[in-house]
């Protein structure tokens, strides 16, 4: 009996969240039909003619869409290399610093952009890298000409690189600090014992036991290769440098929203969700394997 | 003797480098911060660095008196606050049933595939756009909370924290006859406080930080919440084709306002932001590293 009014509770705990579920995923899942479709919003999607594949024809042919790939995968494929390098990096050194409290300041500090939101970071990005800004006054100080960072497809990208990996290496260090502390301090006694320098300590103690914690981040950010970050492009970029920087998800922002081409955008868009999930179930799968995490 | 000067070496490298990357996150907000209490002459000519020129509180007192700005500060207060009670509630009376293994909650197998196919595939930006428009639910506060009601990836951080508490607690409190919405409620939440300190933190930077869907969703400026108001003032930026332009734009553009702005804006997570530390620190290495 009692468990019967256990029951109820579940599904009653549950009734909201599901309903919220229906009604934002669930039900744009049907939406999806519009990638087959010539929608007209006027008609809507019982109303508007069939198409086919026909979006996703016309997809392949317009001129930029290779581009486009190209650039979401290797700006993608860039932040996560960077990133993860720095990142450790970065954890090895501050592992050295002994002074607790300066410790602290300085992970407080490295956190911290993180925290802020790319509407707020690109101005303060673009006021540094501006023409006259700090940066280029330092160039010219070297006697460098100065650059146009922000509006040069030479420079965009590595731009984007450069400033995701300053907002996130220090809260991607926080995990490798924490498994640096796993690591048994006996290994590094025996290793001294042994004669071991601090780089051969390195080399032999402390990569191999961070090992299994890049190994696992590393694959869980495998998923992410279709992910070149919407927000700081999005927030960073302007049409001149479109060629070198325009990635899906800006795409069909544009194509989609701005320019209400509902079934162009919806029909890229879904191709890009499906690659997205066979990238997660295969880093997940992977993970599982490899270190035997699940993330699901 | 050489080993200790060697290893001396050594320190000071390391020194130069963890203090290198610490002030490359700190100049530019102390940068940003000097701008804002500098005078516009000054800012404009790039004169300030870390520390104010010509301190004046000008850009202050001007932006007391923009009412767009407040009225998008107390949106995106407004937003938090039923943002936070809408996920925080939900997110709860979801986890707690899921963390049930499937013989204790018949049902559970199925609830769980629901949500973890809800995570990973979606209709997209369009389709999501639509179903909003057809509820009637543009411009309205609403239309930046209901969509993101359920926080799948909280729900499931929230859902392993459940599963870690250990299972006599709850067998001792079935035996005097709670139900389980008490178990709930006077067990299971006062133990995974820690997480939910976590998910809690993660949802108000959320919120606060969000400006995209306001930009999708929200058709009025006046009804901006301020990032997307903060978010407005590149835009003009964005849409310059020609460099020289460019060049010319951040010239006049009224710097030292705008880093007011900004300052401003982040000042309520600056305020938070050291209570957080502590807490998303454990959140990621217990959701993470599990060994």
């Amino acid at each position: 009996m009692n468990n019967k009014k256990d029951q109820a509770a579940f599904h009653l705990m549950l009734a909201p969240s599901i309903v919220f579920l229906i009604i934002f995923s669930f039900i744009p899942m049907f939406g999806i039909v519009m990638a087959f479709q010539n929608y007209i919003p006027a008609k809507g999607m019982s109303g508007s003619a069939w198409v086919g594949l026909d979006n996703f024809k016309f997809m392949f042919q317009i001129p930029d869409s290779k581009q486009i790939l190209i650039n979401t995968i290797v700006i993608a494929l860039w932040k996560i290399i960077v990133g993860t390098f720095v990142s450790i990096v970065f954890a090895l050194l501050l592992n050295e610093i002994r002074v607790r409290f300066v410790k602290k300041f300085m992970q407080t500090v490295v956190y911290l952009p993180n925290f802020l939101s790319w509407a707020v970071l690109a101005t303060v990005v673009m006021n540094i890298f501006s023409y006259e800004g700090p940066v280029n006054a330092f160039l010219g100080w070297l006697g460098i000409d100065p650059v146009l960072f922000m509006a040069s497809n030479h420079w965009f990208r590595p731009m984007l690189v450069l400033t995701d990996v300053w907002k996130g290496f220090g809260y991607g260090s926080i995990i490798y600090l924490a498994s640096l502390t796993a690591i048994d301090p006996g290994l590094y006694e025996a290793s001294s014992i042994d004669g071991a320098n601090r780089l051969k300590q390195l080399w032999y103690v402390t990569l191999p036991g961070l090992m299994p914690t890049i190994l696992l981040v590393t694959t869980l950010n495998l998923p992410n290769v279709l992910n070149a970050g919407f927000d700081q492009i999005f927030n960073l970029y302007n049409p001149l440098v479109y060629a070198t920087s325009d990635i899906i998800d800006t795409y069909v922002y544009r194509v989609g929203l701005v320019q209400r081409q509902y079934s162009l955008g919806t029909a890229i868009g879904l191709l890009r969700s499906v690659v997205g999930i066979v990238l997660i179930l295969s880093a997940n799968k992977l993970a599982q394997k490899l270190t035997d995490y699940r993330i699901f | 003797m050489t080993h200790s000067i060697k290893s001396r070496i050594a320190d000071t490298i390391i020194w130069i480098f963890v203090l290198a990357f610490t002030l490359s996150c700190l100049i530019p907000l102390v940068n940003l911060v000097a701008i804002s209490f500098s005078d516009n002459a000054a800012a404009s000519a790039n004169m300030v660095s870390i520390f104010p020129v010509n301190f004046t509180l000008s850009s202050y007192e001007k932006l007391l008196s923009d009412s767009q700005f407040w009225r998008s500060f107390m949106i995106s207060v407004e937003r938090v606050v039923l943002g936070l009670i809408v996920n925080m509630m939900l997110m709860i009376l979801a986890a707690y049933p899921l963390s049930k293994s499937s013989k204790q909650f018949r049902a559970q197998k199925v609830y769980m595939n629901i949500v973890i196919f809800a995570m990973l595939f979606s209709g997209g930006l369009i389709p999501t756009f639509m179903v909003v428009k057809q509820l009637h639910l543009l411009d309205s506060i609403w239309a930046l909370i209901l969509p993101g009601a359920v926080p799948i990836a909280n729900v499931i951080l929230l859902m392993n924290a459940f599963r870690a508490v250990p299972k006599s607690l709850e067998e001792a409190a079935t035996i005097d006859g709670a139900s389980q919405w008490r178990i709930l409620s006077t067990i299971y939440v006062p133990v995974v406080l820690p997480t939910l300190a976590t998910v809690l933190l993660f949802t108000i930077v959320g919120h606060w930080n969000d400006y995209f869907s306001a930009l999708v969703y929200i058709n009025k400026t006046s009804n901006y919440p301020l990032q997307t108001y903060i978010q407005q003032l590149s835009v003009d930026v964005q849409n310059i084709t020609d460099p020289q332009k460019l060049i010319e734009y951040s010239k006049i553009s009224n710097r030292t306002l705008n880093a007011a702005k900004i300052v401003i804006s982040t000042l309520p997570l600056l305020l938070i932001y050291p209570f957080m530390q502590k807490y998303f620190v454990t959140g990621i290495v217990v959701g993470s590293v599990k060994e």
